[in-house]
Order: structure tokens, then C-alpha cells, then sequence
């Protein structure tokens, strides 16, 4: 199997996080030994069994469709690391 | 008219689209909050915290929603799933706050499905419905304000979306354009989404691809966000011949997502292409699968009102309509309604032919919609009685029509004010006939002389005399009593 | 004065009830003790003023009669529960300065009844680790010390800051949360009562997710009529988090009559690990032998799937993680670090604002997600995990309670099983399946190491009946008379 250098920037691209070069080595290693580790569940028998979705068996409750109090903005703007005009701000973004 | 084909060098190409439709269910709160849905308010203003993904904040299933998904799953004929799941999409993106986007995606609530679409040429073809699921929306990110940053309305996020995927059954821009008015007719009629593409309720993505007629698929490119039948259309359009003009050199298509300039007519990749998507769809473990009784849906299958197609097929057999006037009387539910009150106890072929002659015309020259019609189904119904029982002739009622479009009246009350009866007592049209023959005896001469050309001009001198209220037909029968002995 | 820091929460009821002291006097006397305390920095946050307001509002109830369960009861929250206005922050880097303007359901169901906050407990960074060392604002100290050397130890964890709180007499009881095993261990590790009810008898909704098919609210008492008292004020059907499960709330008080006879103890033979130090095997032999003294029936039984909790825990819980974390992207609070375009913000927000542990974990879970993986890990380990409570569900036909050790060590220094992962993961082979199967699970102090440290015996229950899970746990309590204090209160730190 082996998490190699492409793999761990690969993951990290994915899950957004800056991995420095020097780091990589040993997060593989790290990586590799605990996947190695969880790897032993191929040795269950699976064939038929129904993956678990959720461990309470009840039904999703539903919501009725009535409209609640929104958020008054200045809370919801106001540990935002930059904001103008009510407005979130982020860096550029180039579709 | 005959199948839609591509011109290229070597030969003719077929288009295979398949299009996904994101409609914006009705409802007054949003997917899994109750931040409400509404349309244009101020930025960041209708936000939950669980919109936001504030730390620690759950989502829970708007019943609404879930019942308006079944309703429209039911309206596409489609398989109605008791089980389904939503799961998670995972990408970054600044408008999706939590990182995901809560989705259906193995298991979504409604399955294959079908609908019948109108064609110009009157002909109709069925299109294939993969799966309805139900979905949040994102918030708006506005690249436009500043040059250097993008700016996030949260508004949006977690509207309720239902995504709308059809088989890739599509193969004109033309029958791209009838599936996504009949889908907005469909989900018009039964009030799941307001169709309103203009404020975004209704957007479609389309998957494209060409190939030589009969051939296997081709590679498909997805173009996003088109927000009118129009843009759909010309995309299409633009990106098969782009793609036949690849292939006709022997290039390949590249698997990726495009965006529409409409402004250009044309179709560009995005430039974020390069970082392959990897979604990582996982069922939401802060919700539990939704289950559903089969009663209930039963009872909203019951509960459905009659769909266009069937609506048409009524109006046909019922009000005698040719089958075009049929299609041009149901596309919308609220023509339909108007029509059906109009032909009400009438004759349904003269209501027909006044709704979409008169009112449509004059709806058309200012700008109204049906809803906002001047005249009333009852006070048309009213002024097509009067042409029924011959008080108006043709040419009088359509003065009438506009005078109740300019000022709202009722037709009798016009017709009384104004002395507008139409004459049909054949006394008093037969003194007006003998004092426009013996005004005209040159013109009797020429009649008699042989030149039968002159009866259309003899009605036409007794209806001025009349100032239109006799009756033409009474008027030509005198006539040609009078002229020909 | 000092003793009004060893009552219990229900002797300190009855003392307030009695007016035998006010509920300020109490409140204030543990804040004396958090202020003396702070070398073992389990609190992050400090909200002494407000404990002092609202042991005023506690008192004028009192005198009004209208006390709540936990009125004017000093306690300590963990920092995963959101409170309005009050630093919440999961202890990690990314959210440092976070003041929620929402109070979590469990703390407001607390507040309701007259529990009054003084402050925020320390904890592992996003309640991932077993020792309470991965907090952005330090490691936690146990107020436990070994005979043979006199070293720091760690508390447990992830709930280290609250379970040192109650061994250190800081606070009369503490909440923490418990994903596989995070109320559990940090409780055996510390001597005390642990809690984790079962997935859906307490609100998620404030509670800053870690895995949220795991991630379970319950209480750290120094005895389980505490623990019963705590849980009947946090526990309740929420609306707002569709995995709550809409039962009645029991008097669980009421469910503690000391009867155990006929109670059918199941013992799991999976649980019997090679290499297990001896002192766990017979401390929980002992517990075996109590209650089969006491007129339990013992009976052995299989869990064929329990060697493979562990591994299952650890795609699970990753996976759930890297999706829930997903929200710290220095958008719309904490931490943003800027220098160049969107995905450099995101990539760097993320790298500095995540610890080790947890970047390790959102990693792991990225990969279990991915693309071709999936099936391989993520929906095998949710397979497995269906096994795994089918196990629990046939053992539960038979008996009435399992009976096992919490924890396969006591607590160890700081610095120890630091530097390999999956050492520190086996923290909560006890724990994880329980948390797996979405179970009700206690741990008991029930004897001391030969080092001197306290152990713990767990007690894992059928769904939804924390009542007879406790009422078992009481008859250990009894039965066990846990009474060493720890070193750090007899001076001996
Ligand atoms: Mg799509
Ligand atoms: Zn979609």
C-alpha cells in the first residue's frame, strides 16, 4: 500500500494544509503506520453486512417550515478576520 | 423537420446532452435551518448559525422540503426511494462555510423517472429522469467588488435545492430547450419551485458531448450556471461545434467543467480545472436517513393536482382544441386556470381563440402577465357570450375587448353605454340595405351587369351605414335577395 | 474552610438546602482552590466573576425555594462546549479567542437547574489524544504521583482538564465529552467517576463536533450519585440536533437502590489482552469477585469483534474529523493567516492553526475518504462497526452489564508514549467499542496501582439505561471504599 511523498501532498492539497517539505518523510512513515496498522480489518468477513449509518435507530426528525430569527449580522460578521460592507472578505478568487 | 446534426468536414455529428436542474424548492426556511428563503435581502442577513458553520452547529431536515421533493418526484413519474441518505461533499470553497456541501448522492429520495416534451414541429419525445435529490445551496461569492479580494453572501447557503438529473437522452438544443420548460411547467403546476431563473431559482448545468450518429458516447464537457433557456441553447450550441471542430482534426475532448460567457456566446474552461475533484461523499453523520412512509407518499400522489400533459389531453377531448392550442393553454398552470374559467359553460374553441388571440396579444404589447391581465377570466367569459349570441359582431367585440383592457369594464355594460348591439333584426338592417341600393344605382347596374365582385363592397357600405352593429351574414343574405331579382 | 472543597455535589446540596453555608461561600472556596491550583493548568479559562453572579442568583433562589437540581453547584466545562461570550476554543490554536454568541444546549440544561461555571477545562485540541497533551494552552497535570518517582503525570484525555479539576477538589464535578473514551480513561486516571451516556441522551447542539457518530456529553464526579445527579440536569431531548433521541429523562438519583442481586455481570473474554499489566488483570478480578460475593451472577462472555474496535475507531473517527474540521478556514472566525492567494489563506490558516494530532487525523481521515479508498477503509470500518454492536447486542440478551478495565495502564508522565501514535491509540482499547456501539460505558475507581496510582473498573451498559448502569457502578463505588486522596491534596506534590 505505502504513502509515499505524492501521496501525503496529495492528501494535503485536499484537506488544505500547508505541509512543509521536511515534514513529509516522517508523515508518511507516520501515515503508513497507522494504515498499516487499520489494515487488519481485511480480515473481518464483511460479505452481506449492512455498513452502519447511525448508532440510535430512531428517525431523522423533521422540521416544520417556519422561519426563525436570522443571525443579527453584526454577530455573525464579528469575529470574522475581515469583513467590509457586511460583506466576508476573502482573498481573490479566479474561477 | 428533421434531426438535429452537426456539419463537419468528414461528415455529420450528433449532440448527447444530459442536463442537471437545480431548482430552489418553495419554502419559507431553509434546508436545515430556519434563516429564511427569501429573495433580495440585504447581505449576510438571513443567516443561521448553522448556515454559517459556526462551531457546534447541527442541521435539521425541513419536513417542507422533503415533502415538496416526493410531491416532484411523483409530478416526473420517477421511483419514489423510502430510504435515503444525505451525505457530505467535501471541497473548500469561501461561500460553503462548513466545508461541505449536505448532498444526496448513493441514495437519494427520488429515482428514474420520465417526462414527455413538446417539440416545435409537434412532436413529442420522452426524456429519462435519473434521480431527483434534494441538496443545500451554497452562498454568492461576489468577485466584482474589489479588485483584489472576493466578497461572501452567506444568504444563500442552505437554501433548499432539488437537482434534477435527466439521462443523457437530450440530442438539439432545441429539445433542451422544451426539457427544461416542461420541468418548469411540471414543477409550476405543483408549486414545488417558482421556475424564476432570473433570481436563480431554476439553473442548469449541462453535460455535452458529440459523437457520429448511432456511435458510442463521446467525452463530455459540463457547462455550468446557465440561467435561461436562451443561454442553454446557445451553449449547446456553440459546444458541439467546438467539439466537432476538435475532433474533426483529429483532436480529443478534455473531461472538464466550462463556463457560458453569454456576453460572447461562447463556452471557456474554467481555470481551476487542473485540481481534480475529489469529493469525498461520506453520509452525514449529524443526520440520520430519511424514512418514509408508503401511505403518506400514496396520499401526496393523491393529492396531486392534474399535470400538463393530462390537462392537455382534457382540453382536447373536452373544449374540442386542436392539439397546439392545447399545448399553448397548459404550458403555464395560471393560463390554464385563466382559460378553463374563461371556457367555463362556453363554447371552448371561441374562448380558446380569444385567450390566445386577443388577450395574448394585448398581454404581449404591454408586457403583463396573465396574473396581472386587465381583463378577468369572468369579464372575457362575459364579453364571449356576447359573441356567441351574435350581440357583437367580431369586429365590435375586439373593439370591446379593448376598451375592457384599457379601462377594466364589464363587456355589457360597454356594449349598453355605447350602443354597440349588434343589429340582427332583419327589418331594420333590410331599410338600411334598400337605402344603400337606391343611394347607388351605378353600382346596382355594374352588380347586375355581372360583376358579383360588388357583394363584398354592398356589405361593407351596410355595415358603415350600421356603424358595424348589423349583422354580416343577415346583411348578405338581404343583399342578394334585393340585388338579384 | 477547606472542607467545603471534599463535599460531594449531593452533600453540598443538602448543606445548601440546610443554609449551612451559601452557595457563594462554596463557589468561593473553589475558586481559592482553581487560583492555588493553577500549576496543573486545568482550566483555560478563568470566569470567576461570573461563577461569583451566578452563586448570588443561586443563593436568592435558595432562599426563594426555588433551587434547581445542581443550584449553586460549582463546576467546571471543557472547552469543546460552546458558551455565549465566554472563550470557547476546543483548546486549539485555530480558535483562540473564539467567544461564541451561543450557549451550547448541555451547559444551558446545567445553567437552568443552578450550576454554576467556573471556568473553561483544559482538554486535548479538538478532544483528539488521551493524555491532554495536545491543548494549545498546554498539558494538564494530574494531581496523582507516583511512589517510585516523583514526575509529572498526565491526567488522561481527551476531558483531561475536567477530570483533574475534580481529583484536584477544583470543582465539585465537570463535564467533558467522550468520543472513544475521552470521560473514561482521564477518569480512571485521576480516581474519579466518569460518565458517557448513550449516543442520543445528550444534545450535541454547541458541543464543538470531533466525530459526530462518537461524540457523546457526560459528567466527571467523584462518586456516581454525583454523576447521577449531573447527568439528570444535561441530559433531554434537543430539537436542534437530529441525533438526540426523544426519550424521558429518568430520575436517575432514584434508579441508584443499591440492589444488585440477580444482576447478571457479563464478563468479556476479548478484553483479557496478552501483555496486560497484572494489576489491571486483578483489579478486575477483584471486581469480579465482589460481585459475585454479592449475589451476582457472573457470566462469561465473547465479543468476537473487539480486537477490531481499534482500527475501526481510527478510520471512523478521522474521517468523520477531516470533514468536521473543515470549517476552520479562516473565513468567518479564528485564526486566518494571510500571504498569497485563497487556497495559500486556507493552507496556512490550517497548517498553524491545527496541532500535530490533529493534522495527523485529518490527514488520515482525507485518505480513508479518497477517491478509490473508500470502500477499502471507510465503509469496511463502518461494516465492522455494525459487527461490532451486533456483538454488544447479543451479549446484552444474556446479561445485564459488562464489567471490564477502563484503562490498560494507570496514568503515565508526560513525555511517555509520546512518540509513537499508535501506543498512545491503545489508551482506549477498553472504551473505543463501547463508544463504537453507541453505549452507555462508567468508569469507577476502584484500587490502586502498586505505584500508587488510582485504576479504574468500567461498567458498559444496555442503551438508554444509565439508571441500572449506574445503580451497578454504585455497588463497585461501595463495595471498592476508593478513599485515597491524591497526593496533590494531602501535600505531597
Ligand atoms: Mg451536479
Ligand atoms: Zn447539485
Amino acid at each position: 500500500m505505502a504513502i509515499d511523498k505524492a501521496t501525503v501532498l496529495r492528501i494535503a492539497k485536499l484537506a488544505r494544509i500547508e505541509i512543509e517539505d521536511e515534514a513529509t518523510d516522517g508523515l508518511a512513515d507516520e501515515l503508513n503506520a497507522i494504515l498499516t496498522w487499520v489494515e487488519q480489518l481485511s480480515d473481518v468477513d464483511t460479505e452481506d453486512i449492512v455498513p452502519m449509518t447511525s448508532v440510535v435507530a430512531v428517525k431523522a426528525p423533521q422540521r416544520t417550515d417556519n422561519v426563525g430569527e436570522a443571525t443579527p449580522r453584526d454577530e455573525l460578521l464579528a469575529d470574522a478576520p475581515e469583513e467590509e460592507d457586511g460583506f466576508f472578505v476573502v482573498p481573490k478568487v479566479i474561477e | 423537420m428533421g434531426v438535429y446534426r452537426i456539419e463537419g468536414e468528414s461528415g455529420e455529428w450528433e449532440m448527447v446532452v444530459g442536463l442537471e436542474i437545480h431548482a430552489q424548492v418553495v419554502s419559507k426556511a431553509k434546508l436545515f435551518s430556519s434563516a429564511p428563503t427569501e429573495f433580495g435581502a440585504k447581505a449576510n442577513t438571513q443567516v443561521a448559525l448553522v448556515d454559517a458553520a459556526m462551531p457546534g452547529m447541527l442541521p435539521v431536515i425541513n419536513g417542507e422540503c422533503v415533502r415538496q421533493a416526493v410531491r416532484t418526484g411523483l409530478a416526473l413519474a420517477a421511483e419514489i426511494n423510502l430510504h435515503s441518505v444525505f451525505d457530505r461533499k467535501n471541497y473548500f470553497y469561501p461561500d460553503l462555510p462548513p466545508g461541505y456541501q449536505i448532498s444526496q448522492y448513493s441514495q437519494p429520495i427520488v429515482g428514474e423517472g420520465k417526462i414527455e416534451i413538446n417539440l416545435e414541429n409537434g412532436e413529442t419525445r420522452e426524456i429519462g429522469i435519473t434521480r431527483l435529490h434534494l441538496e443545500m445551496d451554497a452562498g454568492k461569492s461576489i468577485h466584482d467588488m474589489r479588485p483584489d479580494a472576493t466578497f461572501v453572501d452567506l444568504n444563500r447557503a442552505g437554501v433548499a435545492l432539488m437537482e434534477i438529473v435527466s439521462e443523457p437522452d437530450i440530442r438539439s438544443p432545441g429539445e433542451a430547450g422544451a426539457y427544461i420548460r416542461k420541468i418548469r411547467s411540471i414543477l409550476r403546476y405543483i408549486g414545488s419551485c417558482d421556475g424564476n431563473m432570473e433570481q436563480g431559482s431554476l439553473r442548469c448545468d449541462a453535460n455535452v458531448s458529440v459523437r457520429r450518429p448511432g456511435e458510442e458516447f463521446g467525452t463530455r464537457c459540463e457547462i455550468k450556471n446557465l440561467n435561461s433557456v436562451r443561454f442553454v441553447m446557445k451553449a449547446l450550441e456553440y459546444e458541439a461545434i467546438r467539439q466537432v471542430e476538435i475532433l474533426e482534426v483529429g483532436g480529443k475532448i478534455d473531461q472538464e467543467t466550462r463556463l457560458f460567457d453569454s456576453g460572447k456566446g461562447e463556452t471557456r474552461s474554467m481555470r481551476s480545472k487542473e485540481e481534480a475533484h475529489d469529493y469525498r461523499y461520506f453520509p452525514d453523520p449529524d443526520l440520520l436517513p430519511v424514512d418514509l412512509e408508503a401511505d403518506w407518499v400514496e396520499e401526496l400522489k393523491r393529492e396531486l393536482p392534474e399535470l400538463p400533459d393530462a390537462k392537455k389531453e382534457r382540453f382536447i377531448d373536452v373544449y374540442g382544441l386542436s392539439v397546439e392550442e392545447a399545448g399553448v393553454l397548459v404550458a403555464e398552470k395560471e393560463i390554464a386556470e385563466y382559460f378553463e374559467a374563461v371556457a367555463d359553460g362556453r363554447d371552448g374553441k371561441l374562448a380558446a381563440n380569444w385567450v390566445t388571440g386577443e388577450l395574448f396579444g394585448a398581454l404581449n404589447a404591454t408586457g403583463l402577465d396573465i396574473t396581472a391581465s386587465p381583463v378577468s377570466a369572468l369579464s372575457l367569459g362575459g364579453l364571449v357570450d356576447r359573441v356567441a349570441d351574435k350581440t357583437l359582431s367580431r369586429r365590435i367585440a375586439k373593439e370591446v375587448f379593448e376598451i375592457m383592457f384599457d379601462t377594466g369594464g364589464e363587456a355589457d355594460s360597454i356594449i349598453k353605454d355605447r350602443g354597440l348591439k349588434q343589429v340582427t333584426d332583419t327589418g331594420a338592417i333590410e331599410a338600411v340595405v334598400e337605402q344603400v341600393i337606391s343611394d347607388n344605382p351605378g353600382k346596382v347596374a355594374e352588380y347586375k351587369g355581372g360583376k358579383d365582385k360588388l357583394m363584398g363592397w354592398f356589405v361593407g357600405q351596410v355595415m358603415k351605414a350600421s356603424q358595424g352593429k348589423a349583422n354580416p351574414q343577415i346583411a348578405n343574405e338581404i343583399l342578394s335577395q334585393k340585388l338579384n331579382v | 474552610m477547606s472542607a467545603l472543597t471534599d463535599l460531594t455535589i449531593a452533600q453540598s446540596r443538602i448543606g445548601l438546602e440546610k443554609r449551612e453555608f451559601s452557595a457563594r461561600e462554596l463557589t468561593d472556596a473553589h475558586i481559592r482552590a482553581c487560583e492555588d491550583a493553577r500549576e496543573l493548568n486545568t482550566l483555560v479559562a478563568e470566569t470567576f466573576d461570573h461563577a461569583l453572579e451566578r452563586a448570588d442568583a443561586a443563593d436568592k433562589r435558595l432562599a426563594a425555594g426555588e433551587d434547581g437540581l445542581l443550584e449553586g453547584v460549582p463546576i467546571a466545562v471543557k472547552d469543546l462546549y460552546c458558551t455565549q461570550g465566554i472563550h470557547s476554543t476546543a483548546c486549539s490554536r485555530i480558535l483562540d479567542g473564539f467567544e461564541p454568541p451561543y450557549e451550547s444546549t448541555v451547559t444551558e440544561n446545567l445553567w437552568r437547574q443552578g450550576a454554576v461555571m467556573l471556568g473553561k477545562a483544559n482538554m486535548d485540541e479538538f478532544a483528539m489524544g488521551s493524555a491532554n497533551v495536545t491543548s494549545y494552552y498546554g498539558n494538564v497535570i494530574n494531581p496523582w504521583r507516583r511512589r517510585s518517582d516523583n514526575k509529572p503525570l498526565v491526567p488522561g484525555g481527551s476531558s483531561g482538564g475536567s477530570a483533574s479539576a475534580v481529583a484536584a477538589h477544583l470543582a465539585l464535578g465537570a463535564i467533558g465529552t467522550d468520543t472513544g473514551g475521552s470521560i473514561r480513561q482521564p477518569a480512571a486516571f485521576c480516581g474519579i467517576v466518569g460518565l458517557k451516556p448513550t449516543y442520543g441522551r445528550c444534545s450535541r447542539w454547541g458541543m464543538i463536533a470531533f466525530a459526530s457518530s462518537l461524540d457523546q456529553a457526560g459528567p466527571l464526579t467523584r462518586t456516581v450519585e454525583d454523576a447521577a445527579l449531573m447527568l439528570s440536569a444535561m441530559a433531554g431531548y434537543d430539537p436542534k440536533d437530529s441525533t438526540s433521541v426523544n426519550l424521558q429523562v429518568p430520575d436517575y438519583r432514584a434508579a441508584l437502590t443499591g440492589d444488585i442481586n440477580g444482576l447478571r455481570v457479563g464478563i468479556p473474554a476479548e478484553y483479557r489482552l496478552d501483555g496486560m499489566p497484572a494489576e489491571i488483570d486483578t483489579l478486575w478480578r477483584q471486581g469480579v469477585d465482589w460481585y459475585r460475593d454479592a449475589g451476582a451472577e457472573i457470566i462469561d462472555i465473547s465479543l468476537p469483534h473487539t480486537k477490531y474496535s481499534l482500527p475501526t475507531y481510527y478510520i471512523v473517527a478521522p474521517a468523520e474529523c477531516s470533514s468536521n474540521l473543515a470549517r476552520y478556514d479562516g473565513v468567518r472566525y479564528g485564526l486566518r493567516e494571510t500571504g498569497g492567494d485563497l487556497t495559500h489563506m486556507y493552507e496556512k490558516t490550517r497548517a498553524k492553526g491545527f496541532g500535530a494530532e490533529v493534522q495527523r487525523r485529518i490527514m488520515i481521515g482525507t485518505y480513508v475518504l479518497s477517491a478509490g479508498y473508500y470502500d477499502a477503509y471507510y465503509l469496511k470500518a463502518q461494516k465492522v462497526r455494525t459487527l461490532i454492536a451486533r456483538d454488544f447486542e447479543q451479549a446484552f440478551a444474556k446479561v445485564d452489564v459488562l464489567l471490564t478495565p477502563t484503562a490498560p495502564s494507570a496514568a503515565f508522565a508526560i513525555g511517555e508514549k509520546m512518540d509513537d501514535p499508535i501506543a498512545m491509540y491503545l489508551n482506549d482499547i477498553f472504551t473505543v467499542p463501547a463508544s463504537l456501539a453507541g453505549l452507555p460505558g462508567i468508569s469507577v475507581p476502584t484500587g490502586l496501582s502498586e505505584d500508587g496510582l488510582p485504576l479504574g473498573l468500567q461498567l458498559i451498559g444496555r442503551p438508554f439505561e444509565e439508571g441500572a448502569l449506574m445503580n451497578a457502578a454504585q455497588f463497585l463505588e461501595t463495595v471498592a471504599q476508593f478513599t485515597v486522596r491524591p497526593p496533590y491534596l494531602t501535600g505531597g506534590v
